[in-house]
């Protein structure tokens, strides 16, 4: 308890000083803790609106509608929740000033234990709270756009479900921005939790929503348990805060930590207690858990199980970006310890290139999909760690957008040829009949995700990340594997496209009833025979096998949600020159909220500003091979990005005359043992099973066995032994007059013999 | 305390019967009862033989009674008389009621009631 007073005490001085700093740090600088202005009361629309979705949905479960009412439902609850977002971020950027607010629901805890040294009372208070700054408006802002956008798509992409499966679904999407607005907006850490460990259960629901598919369900059941070893690091994080702090308030604890962000300032690192330093690295487990980092990255390319729009949304777009947004939200505890960024960017980077090289050796669009998500959230890890927390906050905005474009075009695939996602079984796909827009989209897509130069809202994301690892002192190393790593994401991208998309026309319809052709890979067909998504609709997925396949183009809600989407992949360029003094809208969202690592009032040169002392890596800005990072990065990562999908044309595309076989194919004997490693996703899955499943199992029918012999024999003991008991005795009672006399005359008998033994001593 | 004791020294002859000489009486009575109950079949001869364990047991008590000089005993026997009075009317009637049952006597012959 004494930690606490002392840190309470240390952070009324921080204020004092503070306060004696001056006016421009107030501007940028949230309140005064506690005294946080209220924001509108609309903004409590946001959670609001999802939930009322989802209890429309359940209601429409009960009573058993069989349109697609639960989905214009969500679209429209959906919809108004977006537009609550615009309003609160008008509110927040429409001001002379950029305060954090607070809109109040109700009171959540408030638990008080007496008073402590100092009058300062003991309590905890977890308000059901809304901290509303830049940051907060950034994320509900593509949170709740892409949610509607995509539960338009899935209107479509779910019709064959349409009855219970239908509300199900939709109850569950609307459950999962409800948790995405607590996690985001929350305005404590156990609201964060709340909403961390929300997400979790809906993801875990919408993995699993085939649940008759055993593949599904273990699939389900990885992401659970996955997410729950990082989930475990929060909890010890939110624990430790609310020990060393004495509060779990954003508005508090930012002020609390402000006099050891000034120590670390100036490189004071062994000033600052330990325990305040093992906060971020604890926060970090639960961000690497939920953002699929290195070691806990294997559930996410299993959770490709789940329907296309869920992984569009929750496992691309938004949920996995928590991580993300952890470590955005609270970069000024990051900054107090001299090991936690540094963790945080070599992770993200060794992510990235494990991600990627995986990524090129797959069959299975969707999956190579979900290895480049994985593949960019270590790039927004490494953008974190290498100081750019406005690089970080711009990718994942960019990617939130193409990557749910790339999702849904492969998505749309899928649903049309029966459930084929085999690149080698699919080609020419744009130039059949109805699937112009998805082809153009997955262009888009696909230029965005490999940094096309100019045109491509990634390129600029991507961009400012790798020149900020360039300049950050240190991180050279971590620059040339992202430039590798941005190479090889343009290639595997573009592997998808040229094979999929481009070539001649052909293609194989998958079907439930065929085995995947990878074996190494789980059958990625809808579902089980009965639950059979389109099969009674749409009629695909039932002819293959006698020639009467038809590929199934998407209809309107499909083509109009792509569309939108690649039109906003590509404004998303906008965001990157509008207000340049900021370094982009981006950074403007960034810098006012508190994810800013910048001083405050140290003038707004955003990402690209001159890397400060205090983060103790030395002064002198980093260079790129003697020339100035921001300059010629534009040139070299559009290099890089060019070579990446020249090289895919060459392989997949130029001369490919078969969906099956490309030049490619010689490569990849040539490349031998690496690309058998790639392939089986470096064996990693094998590992676990092997280091942790294995002896987990082994331990678990140990303790089977033991429960079986030790405990249940105790407790059988228990019972049999007055049994035996009884059996013995009973013998008896034989009903025969003489032998009860007998044994009367035999006590008799021994009583005397006792007494007269008793007598004569 | 000795002094008042009816015949507290061992008999000098045969001539007096002493405690002894009951209690001697009383133990081959009992014995014999004993003896017989557990040896025969006939209901109603193990129904005499614990008349006889009975009397054994009541002569013992009259015996010290005598012995003692105090009267607790002999009272108590003409209690215990009463009592094998009423049970004598009991037990008889039951074995004719048992014996109307099976036409017999025999003991073994009831052994329903088995554990």
């Amino acid at each position: 308890m004494s930690d606490v007073t002392t840190g309470i005490l240390t952070a009324l001085g921080g204020v004092g000083t503070l306060a004696a700093s001056g006016g421009d740090a107030a501007a940028h600088a949230p309140a005064s803790g506690g005294a946080l202005p209220a924001a509108s009361p609309l903004v409590l629309l946001i959670p609001l609106l999802p939930l009322l979705g989802c209890v429309l949905c359940g209601l429409c479960a009960a009573a058993g509608v069989r349109t697609k009412l639960p989905a214009w439902l969500t679209v429209a609850c959906l919809g108004a929740a977006f537009v609550a977002a615009l309003k609160m971020l008008g509110d927040a950027t429409g001001g002379p000033g950029t305060h954090a607010t607070i809109a109040h629901a109700f009171d959540w805890f408030r638990i008080e234990w007496g008073k402590g040294p100092g009058g300062v009372s003991r309590e905890l208070v977890a308000n059901f709270s809304f901290y509303v700054d830049t940051l907060t408006c950034l994320w509900m802002l593509f949170v709740t756009g892409l949610a509607t956008l995509i539960g338009l798509y899935a209107s479509e992409y779910m019709a064959g479900e349409r009855g219970p499966g239908y509300c199900r679904f939709f109850a569950a999407f609307n459950l999962f921005v409800l948790s995405m607005s607590c996690l985001v907006m929350g305005d404590n850490l156990l609201l964060l939790y709340l909403g961390w460990e929300g997400v979790g259960l809906c993801s875990y629901l919408l993995i699993g929503y085939f649940y008759q598919k055993p593949s599904a369900v273990a699939a389900a059941k990885k992401a659970f348990i996955m997410n729950r070893i990082g989930d475990l690091g929060l909890a010890l994080g939110i624990m430790l805060t609310f020990v060393k702090f004495g509060t779990v308030e954003y508005a508090e604890l930012f002020e609390r930590i402000r006099p050891f962000v000034e120590l670390a300032r100036h490189g004071r690192f062994d000033e600052i207690p330990f325990s305040v330093q093992l906060i971020p690295l604890l926060f970090t487990v639960g961000a690497f858990g939920k953002s699929a980092q290195l070691p806990l990255y294997v559930w996410l390319p299993d959770a490709m199980e789940g329907p296309t729009p869920v992984s569009a949304l929750i496992h691309a777009a938004t949920m996995v970006t928590a991580g993300v947004y952890l470590v955005a939200r609270f970069i000024p505890f990051y900054v107090c310890s001299d090991l936690a960024l540094p963790v945080v960017a070599w992770v993200g980077t060794l992510t990235a290139l494990t991600a990627a090289t995986i990524g090129m050796a797959q069959f299975d669009i969707k999956r190579i999909m979900a290895y480049s998500t994985v593949s960019q959230l270590g790039y927004m890890f490494a953008g974190l760690g290498v100081l750019t927390s406005t690089g970080a906050a711009f990718h994942v905005f960019t990617h939130a957008f193409f990557k749910a474009l790339l999702f849904l075009s492969c998505g749309a695939v899928m649903h049309g040829f029966g459930g084929q996602l085999d690149l080698r079984k699919l080609s020419g796909v744009r130039k059949m009949p109805g699937w112009g827009i998805v082809g153009v989209c997955m262009l888009v897509g696909c230029l965005n995700l490999s940094g096309f130069p100019l045109l491509t809202s990634g390129f600029f994301s991507k961009d400012m990340i790798l020149a900020q690892a360039f300049t950050t002192p240190g991180f050279a190393a971590i620059g040339w594997i992202l430039l590798l790593t941005a190479g090889l994401t343009a290639y595997y991208t573009f592997r998808v496209y040229f094979r999929v998309f481009e070539g001649p026309s052909q293609f194989e319809p998958g079907d439930e009833a065929h085995a995947h052709a990878d074996p190494g890979d789980q059958a990625h067909a809808h579902a089980p025979a009965g639950h059979a998504h389109g099969g009674h609709e749409h009629g695909h997925g039932q002819g293959h096998g006698d020639g009467h396949f038809h590929p199934h183009a998407p209809g309107w809600a499909i083509n109009t949600v792509l569309a939108v989407l690649a039109v906003c992949s590509t404004a998303a360029i906008g965001a990157y020159f509008i207000d340049r003094d900021h370094h982009g809208w981006v950074g403007r969202m960034v810098d006012s909220s508190t994810a800013a690592w910048e001083a405050p009032g140290a003038g707004h040169s955003g990402a690209h500003a001159e890397p400060p002392a205090e983060t103790g890596h030395g002064a002198a800005p980093g260079t790129f091979l003697g020339m100035d990072p921001h300059a010629v990065m534009y040139y070299v990562s559009a290099v890089v990005a060019l070579v990446g999908i020249g090289a895919a044309w060459w392989l997949h595309l130029a001369g490919r005359t078969a969906a099956a076989t490309s030049r490619a194919d010689g490569l990849l004997a040539a490349a031998g043992p690496v690309a058998r490693g790639a392939q089986g996703k470096w064996f990693v899955d094998e590992v676990y099973d092997a280091l942790v499943v294995t002896p987990l199992w082994v331990l678990a029918h140990v303790f089977h066995l033991l429960d079986k012999l030790l405990i249940d024999g105790l407790v059988n003991l228990a019972g049999w032994v007055p049994r035996g008991a009884g059996r013995t005795a009973s013998t008896g009672q034989n009903g025969l007059l003489h032998s009860y006399a007998l044994g009367m005359a035999g006590g008799l008998a021994i009583v005397l013999v006792v007494a007269l033994f008793m007598v004569k001593n | 305390m000795s002094a008042i004791l009816a015949q507290a020294d061992y008999p000098a002859l045969m001539s007096a019967p002493t405690l002894f000489h009951y209690l001697v009486v009383s133990a081959f009575m009992f014995g014999l009862g004993l003896v017989g109950f557990l040896t025969r079949r006939n209901l109603i001869i193990m129904f005499l033989c614990t008349e006889l364990m009975f009397q054994a047991a009541g002569l013992a008590l009259v015996a010290f009674s005598r012995f003692h000089l105090n009267h607790t005993g002999e009272t108590f026997v003409i209690f215990v008389l009463t009592v094998a009075a009423a049970e004598a009317a009991m037990a008889l009637a039951l074995v004719v009621l048992l014996f109307r049952r099976k036409e017999t006597l025999d003991a073994e012959r009831w052994e329903e009631m088995r554990g």
